[in-house]
């Protein structure tokens, strides 16, 4: 039978997929073992002990300079400016992109600057996001908003032109103004899709918040990594990324099974 | 004065003429079915009578008033797909219209408005047949009921013309049947003018009180685009033959060879 005939049976697909992740685990254990056999002190690549006991420190023993617990502290002030940050894109998104997908006046007004503006790099003008904005939450949030919004405008506007051509001379059929076609045609198709576009931002969405946070910032996710560098604190950096993994795949998830919960009709193939 | 009056149309893309010297006249009530090849300008007509196309050249009347020149609520129309809302249930689907015709800013309507709103769909649903499918999404019907469902959708409206475009073109022999007699139902008892293109000879001829065969009188092998079509049959029907249909079909399939050489 040729290779792409052969599909695997549903124990041997989960056995495929979690295979990776064990010879990951198996060598990363094996190569810690040997270094921490040669040097108890190793900073490079800490055992299992080493991470639990610096995950107990930062996530479940007050801090001994400010009292916080520092992961849970860290970790709320990431999350704030990350919702922040991506749910103002998400609503600017939606704004821009329903404007540009359903009046041309608009588009032709509008569409050549967004996507003149998601061309910019957006750590380029995280300088200019500082000086402008300072070094406060403001300029991070900004740097998410800036780096997400573009393209997700781009994307719904697309998702809008997608919409059947029949369906916008139908609506007018029935009497519908320019307002009625946005608020009830438009909008309502689009916005599962827009929960789409936010899940694909969300990667590049989390890379602007550790980069804001590293360079300038007092508490969060980022910040946390890029200080204890310094001191080689591996125990602390490896817990933190797997935690900042965990936390994407979850709030992707989430946004998963909302868009599933609330549109029904758009994952049952009805559009 | 005739109901809607069609004189001297032209239409034109750059040189290809797609109709030259259409002219009509259509009374309240008829329902119309255009046949002929495709590239003949039928569904071109449709869309004119829809206001998504504005004609080169002639008059296009509604009773003596130019055709506005966008859609509007007394023109309804129904296409082969997409006709109807994905992400509202049938009920929704139907409710739209009025809806929209009420609330020009919220769009939605509520409370007693709504209930008295949703007895008419009610009824329009029954007399489609889709009484039993009232709270389904549109993915769950089949293509026959999606057509029920947009017809509903559209003579919920009250148009003063309804417009069908091939809209029983992808549906399966049996189904198209059902629809037909449906569409007569429908057609005696609210008395609406109706056009209808298809590509279906037969269905023309078995429909509907008037057949118009739009075709090309001359043809230019070496430029295919240089003639336009009109309407070279006008039928009623009833009084239509086996040998008519024939020579119609026979002159049909030749302007189609000649588009296609």
């Amino acid at each position: 039978m040729r290779l792409i005939n052969r599909t695997p049976g549903r124990l041997t697909a989960t056995a495929l997929g979690v295979l990776p992740f064990i010879i990951l685990l198996l060598i990363y254990g094996a190569a810690s073992q040997q270094r921490l056999a040669d040097n108890p002190n190793d900073k490079l690549l800490p055992g299992l002990e080493q991470m639990t006991a610096a995950v107990d420190r930062m996530a479940f023993q007050e801090d001994r300079r400010s009292g916080d617990y520092l992961m849970w502290v860290d970790t709320l002030a990431s999350l704030e400016r990350l919702g922040m940050g991506v749910g103002v894109a998400a609503l600017m998104a939606l704004v821009v992109g329903l404007a540009n997908g359903v009046l041309p006046l608009v588009r032709a007004n509008l569409a050549p600057l967004v996507s003149a503006l998601s061309m910019v790099p957006p750590l380029a003008i995280l300088p200019i996001l500082f000086i402008v904005f300072g070094l406060g939450e403001l300029s991070k949030v900004m740097l998410i908003v800036i780096g997400t919004a573009p393209i997700m405008m781009r994307d719904v506007a697309q998702r809008v032109s997608e919409l059947p051509g029949e369906q916008l001379i139908k609506i007018q059929t029935l009497g519908a103004n320019s307002w009625q076609v946005v608020t009830r045609m438009a909008l309502p198709q689009v916005l599962p899709r827009l929960i789409d576009a936010v899940r694909l931002s969300l990667g590049p969405a989390w890379l602007f918040l550790i980069a804001a946070e590293a360079i300038a910032s007092t508490e969060g996710l980022g910040y946390r990594i890029f200080l204890v560098r310094r001191y080689l604190a591996m125990d602390v950096i490896l817990p933190y990324v797997i935690w900042i993994t965990l936390l994407a795949i979850v709030i992707d998830q989430c946004l998963r099974l909302a868009n599933r919960r609330l549109f029904p009709w758009y994952n049952a193939g009805g559009h | 004065m005739s109901f809607i009056s069609v004189n001297k149309l032209w239409k034109e893309y750059g040189d290809q003429v797609v109709l030259e010297n259409l002219n009509l006249e259509v009374e309240q009530g008829e329902f119309c079915t255009l046949v002929g090849a495709s590239g003949c300008g039928k569904s071109t007509f449709l869309k004119m009578l829809l206001g998504q196309e504005v004609q080169t050249r002639g008059e296009l009347l509604l009773e003596g008033d130019t055709f506005p020149a966008e859609p509007d609520r007394n023109r309804g129309i129904v296409f082969q797909r997409y006709s109807v809302f994905p992400h509202l249930t049938v009920r929704q689907n139907v409710l739209m219209g009025l809806e929209l015709e009420q609330k020009p800013i919220l769009g939605k309507l509520f409370g007693s408005a709504r209930a008295e709103a949703l007895e008419k769909v009610d009824d329009m649903l029954e007399l489609v047949g889709l009484g039993p499918s009232a709270n389904k999404w549109p993915h769950e019907l089949s293509g026959g009921m999606q057509q029920r469902l947009a017809i509903a959708q559209s003579l919920i409206m009250r148009p003063r013309v309804l417009l069908l475009d091939e809209p029983f073109g992808a549906l399966d022999p049996g189904i198209r049947k059902d629809m037909h007699e449906l569409l007569l139902r429908l057609w005696r008892e609210i008395g609406i003018t109706i056009f209808m293109v298809t590509h279906d000879l037969h269905e023309g001829f078995y429909l509907g009180t008037r057949l118009l065969v739009f075709d090309k009188l001359r043809n230019d092998p070496h430029a295919p685009n240089a003639y336009g079509a009109t309407i070279t049959y006008d039928l009623p029907i009833g009084q239509t033959d086996e040998h008519l249909l024939r020579d119609i079909d026979q002159s049909v399939t030749n302007t189609a060879r000649n588009q296609a050489a």
